[in-house]
Order: structure tokens, then sequence, then C-alpha cells
């Protein structure tokens, strides 16, 4: 049991910390507490994506520096993480910045309308 | 000729450089901004004509943007479905522009510039979903349509930004269960391309990180299209958004997500596969006759027109999520049908809504009396998308009802039958309640003569909004009238080879 969650601790990690947004998201109160809790789920996945790019036996960054072999290249990929899994997440971080931005200016406007971020309180003032 | 390679790129292209440039065409002078959106969405509609027409005659229309050819690079695929939603989008996106001017004047007369812009930057998320071949490209665009979705919908009336906050959380939530789906179908294929996701997929259907990933793909993609049990965030937000917003998007991201679907089960996976191997096929039939008779008994107790209208769309989504789940050509051919149709008339029923809202200031049915006598062109174009929704002979909702029946009937599954003609019974007495709202319904005139007088003023909507208007409700006749040519050139290459 102990070995199985060892040798997958990268994925333990993502769904915890998914698990933890998620949370946040659902169950807490406060309008801010809810983005925060968002962008922690978000993290989450970019560390998934992250995870899965890795490779055992000592890869490192794609830098191409020492590759050059009289005029050719030579490259064994096994040597290398995969890049495009951190490409897709650079994506991905500008799409969830984006994200964030609209919900806390969102989270603006209701505080402007309703001087508070409780969402029982403006539920109760709303109706 | 070489407009018309570029065609697919430009479907794109055009609205995101437009939406850019509206800014600055706002600040030079805000009344150019209505002129220039309607005159970018109308070179893109053109753009997606074209494309539906070489697709009819010379098959799939592949573009490679930058000349990388897949699965290196990011492929647009332009076959049947998709052609004909693109042309559905830029008709409807369209239609709302030319609709808009006087809605928003009035609605938010100082957000004119930026409102227009995020409309823009809407059209191109939706049209980017639907054209890609890719699937991490379909989250961004997925995302860049839901964010324009947010703000457009936060900028309505009294309530809305909470209703656009609850959306932003949920929709997140469904955008993000995609991006694991693509992340775990990455993991073992090391591939984003729909078509060679295709081709690599069937040696890997048992590998429980494809089942994984599949189960991601339709939580997030159910979420994002309102689904019965993930509807909840639907109502609030379409009821709040500003007129011209709700009748953009209410018709279209839900069924984009449908769309969506439609890819993943049949593109990237096999029917083989989505219907055998895993219980898709009841799970869809179940929820989707929950969301039909959910729908229709949440949409009677309204009294608020938009919400009312909400609830229908729930219940459409019902109809075509079920009709899918039914797995037969039939069946699969009637939700494709009605895929197209019901962005005819939820657009057809929220113009409507936003006209009714221009001209009263309100959406509450009670505050509907004797509209037939002081709007009779709207309440006729009203009762022609209604006898759609309806499903009556010849509009274009009987059809794709018919077949959806039939192919329910062919599966032998009455349940499904038995929620699809409730569904009609009850949209017959929700429209009928209207009728007899704005035909029958007197004022009170307990002496209430300046009220009388007030109510005199109301006269028929302003020209721009009730063409477009009308011209839906003509065009719920001509899909319903010619929707054989429509069945035959188009629908029946979309339908999947089960």
């Amino acid at each position: 049991m102990i070995d199985f969650i060892v040798s997958k601790y990268n994925f333990w990690i993502y769904i915890v910390l998914m698990m933890i947004g998620f949370y946040a998201m659902i169950a807490k109160n406060n309008l801010i507490k809810k983005i925060v809790g968002m962008n922690i789920f978000q993290t989450a996945i970019i560390l998934f994506y992250v995870s899965i790019a890795y490779k055992r036996g000592g890869a490192t960054l794609p830098i191409l520096s020492n590759a050059d072999m009289h005029g050719r290249h030579v490259i064994d990929t096994a040597q290398y993480l995969n890049p495009l899994p951190h490409v897709l997440m650079l994506t991905a971080i500008v799409v969830m910045v984006a994200t964030l931005g609209v919900a806390l200016a969102v989270a603006i406007m209701i505080y402007r309308k309703y001087h508070t971020l409780e969402e029982d309180e403006i539920l109760k003032v709303s109706k | 000729m070489m407009m018309t390679q570029q065609a697919p790129v430009l479907i794109v292209v055009i609205p995101l450089i437009c939406a850019l440039i509206t800014p600055l065409i706002g600040w030079f002078k805000k009344e150019l901004c209505y002129p220039w959106v309607s005159f970018a969405l109308f070179l893109s509609t053109i753009c997606a004509v074209s494309v539906l027409m070489t697709v009819i005659t010379q098959g799939p229309v592949h573009y490679y943007l930058g000349s990388w050819l897949p699965p290196w690079g990011i492929e647009y695929v332009v076959d049947h479905l998709n052609a004909l939603m693109l042309v559905l989008i830029t008709g409807t996106a369209l239609l709302v522009a030319l609709y808009s001017r006087r809605s928003i004047e009035l609605e938010l007369p100082d957000k004119i510039i930026y409102f227009y812009t995020v409309y823009l930057l809407q059209v191109t998320g939706f049209l980017g979903i639907v054209i890609t071949g890719d699937v991490f490209n379909l989250y961004v665009f997925l995302e860049i349509a839901s964010l324009a979705g947010y703000a457009l919908i936060a900028v309505g009336e009294e309530g809305a930004p909470l209703a656009s906050f609850r959306y932003i959380i949920l929709g997140t939530v469904g955008a993000c269960f995609y991006l694991i789906g693509v992340g775990y179908l990455y993991m073992v294929t090391g591939s984003l391309n729909m078509a060679d996701l295709a081709k690599i997929l069937p040696e890997l259907y048992g590998s429980k990180v494809v089942l994984v990933a599949f189960a991601f793909f339709m939580v997030g993609i159910a979420l994002k299209m309102a689904l019965f049990p993930l509807h909840v965030w639907l109502p609030d937000a379409y009821t709040k958004a500003p007129s011209v917003a709700s009748a953009l998007i209410a018709p279209l991201m839900t069924k984009i997500a449908i769309y969506v679907m439609l890819r993943i089960m049949f593109t990237v996976f096999r029917p083989y596969f989505s219907f055998e191997l895993m219980p898709l096929s009841n799970i869809m039939v179940v929820t989707g006759i929950a969301a039909i008779i959910f729908g229709a008994v949440m949409a009677l107790a309204q009294v608020d027109f938009k919400r009312m209208l909400c609830y229908i769309v729930v219940a459409e989504v019902g109809y075509i999520v079920g009709g899918v789940g039914l797995a037969n050509e039939v069946a699969i051919k009637g939700a494709i049908l009605h895929i197209m149709n019901d962005v005819v008339m939820t657009l057809g029923l929220f113009m409507v809504a936003g006209i009714l809202t221009y001209k009263m200031k309100s959406h509450n049915l009670k505050d509907f009396k004797g509209i037939f006598k002081k709007m009779p062109f709207t309440m006729v174009a009203l009762i022609m998308v209604a006898l759609s929704v309806i499903g009556v002979p010849p509009t274009c909702g009987f059809f794709s009802k018919w077949y959806l029946i039939h192919g329910a009937v062919i599966n032998g599954n009455w349940a499904f039958v038995a929620a699809l003609l409730f569904s009609s019974l009850v949209n017959i007495i929700l429209f009928f309640r209207i009728i007899e709202i704005g035909y029958y319904g007197e004022n009170d005139h307990d002496g209430n003569h300046e009220q009388a007088a007030e109510d005199v003023h109301i006269k028929e909507a302003p020209a721009s909004m009730l063409i477009p208007t009308i011209l839906i409700a003509m065009i719920t006749l001509l899909i319903g009238i010619y929707n054989q040519p429509i069945i035959i050139s188009i629908i029946e290459h979309a339908v999947p080879k089960l």
C-alpha cells in the first residue's frame, strides 16, 4: 500500500491539492475564498501536466547546446524531458490568469453592489 | 481562389482581429462600433457559407495552421457536422449583432464599446471550439468563449454579477475536467490531434487511464452544456444577462458543448467504445429523460418569461443528449437536426424576450397584459417560434422531434417517447398561457387612468430589432419545409457509422 502511494506520489499530490481546491470552491461561503480554491484547483492541474513530462533516469531540460556533433544534431530523446506539456501549461497558465482576473472583477462588482463578499449575506439582501 | 483556400481560418481570424480593433474605432466614434461588428460578422458568415458549400461538394476540408502538418501542428478540420455548426454560429451572431443596437443603447449606454469587443471575442471562441481539430486548442477556445460569456453576463441587470460568479466557478470546474481528460489522453498516446488520437486509441481501449480520461471529458462537457443535474448555473445566468447577451449565448453555448460531446464520442473515440464498452447509452437516455421532465416542470412553475425560456433550454438539452444516447442512426440524425432547430428556436425566443424587455422594461409574465394589441408583429414571430418549440408541422421543431421519437420507437425506449410527448404538451401550456395573458388579459381599469394612458405609448418594436426576429420566425418555417434537402446533403454525412 505504502509502495503504491510512494511510487505514484505525483498523482497523489495533484489529487489532494485538487480536492482541497474543489472543497473550497464548493463549500466556502466567502467569494474570495472560492476564487482562491479555484486557483488551487487549477494549479493542481498544472502540476499534474508538468509531472507527466518527467522521465526516470536523469533526464534534463531539452536545451540542445551539447547536441551539436560535427555539424549534425544527435538527439537522444531519453535524455530530455518532454517539453510539450510545459508548453501546454504556459498557455493554460495564461488562461487561468485571465479566469482569475474575470473572477476578481466580478467579485468587485458584487462588492460594490452589496458591500459584502459573504454569499449568504448577499442572498439575504437580494431576496 | 486564394480566399476559398484560406476561408476556414478566416472564419475565426476575422472576428478575432476585428474584436481587437473595436475599442480603437469606438474611441474614435462610438456609433461606428455597431456597423463595424455587423460588417465583421457578415464577412465571417460569407466565409462560413463558402466553407459549407465546399464541404458539401468536395467533402471535409483540412487547414494546416502555418503549414505544420498534423499531428505536430494545429489543424482545422471542417466536416459536415461542424460546417453546419459554423454557419449556425456566424448566422446567429450576425442576426443578434444587427438586432443589438437599440437594446444595448438602452440597457448599457456607457459600455457599448466594450460590450461589442467582448461580443466578438465570444463569437471567436465559439467558432474556434467548433472548427479546431486539436483537443488542447479546443480547451483554449472553450475558455475564451466562457470568459467572454462570464463578462457579458455580469453586466446584466440586478443580481447578474452573482449569477455570473457562480457560472465562473462551475464553468471553470467543467473546463478543468476537460483539461484533465486531455492530460490523461496525452499521457498514453502522446498526441493532441483528434484524427491522430482516433488512430492510436483503439488499441488502448482497455486501459484505465483512457477510461478515466473519457469520464472526465463527459462530466466536464456536461457541466458546460447544463445537462440536468449540472444545470444549476444556467437559469440565473441567462435570465439576468443583458437581452443581447442572452440572445447570443443561450442558443449557442449549450449546443456547442453538445457538439464537443459528439466530437469526443464519435471522432476522438469510436462509437463502438462510447456505446458498447461504456454504459454511456443508458446514462445519457436516463439523464436526458430527467432533464426533459425537470425542465418542463420547472418552466411551468416560472412567472418570469426569460427564466421560463431558460428551463426550456434545459429540456432541449435533454432532447438532444437523450437522442444521441439512443444510439441508432435515426435518433442521432434527429439529435443533430435538433441542434440546428434548437439554435434557431432559442434565438427567436430570446430575441422576442429582448424586444419585450426593451419595450416593457420587464420580462415578467404578469406585465404582458394586452401585448398582442400593442406589438402584433413581435407576437406573430413569438407564435411561429412557439409552434416550432411545441412541434407543430410544418415548422422545424416537428421534424427533429419526429426523428427523435422514431429513433426511440426503434429502440423500444417508451420512457423517452413519453418524456418527449409530455414536454411537448407542457410547451403548449407554456405558450398558450402567454397568449392568454397577452391576448385576453386586460389591464385593471378600476379608475387607474394614468396607467392606461401610459400603456397606449407602447407600440411596435423598432425595425432594427423586429426584422431579425421576424426573419428567424420565417427561418423556423423554411427549415421545416426544406428539412429533407438539409438532411440528405449535410446531416446524413454527419451521423457516425454505428
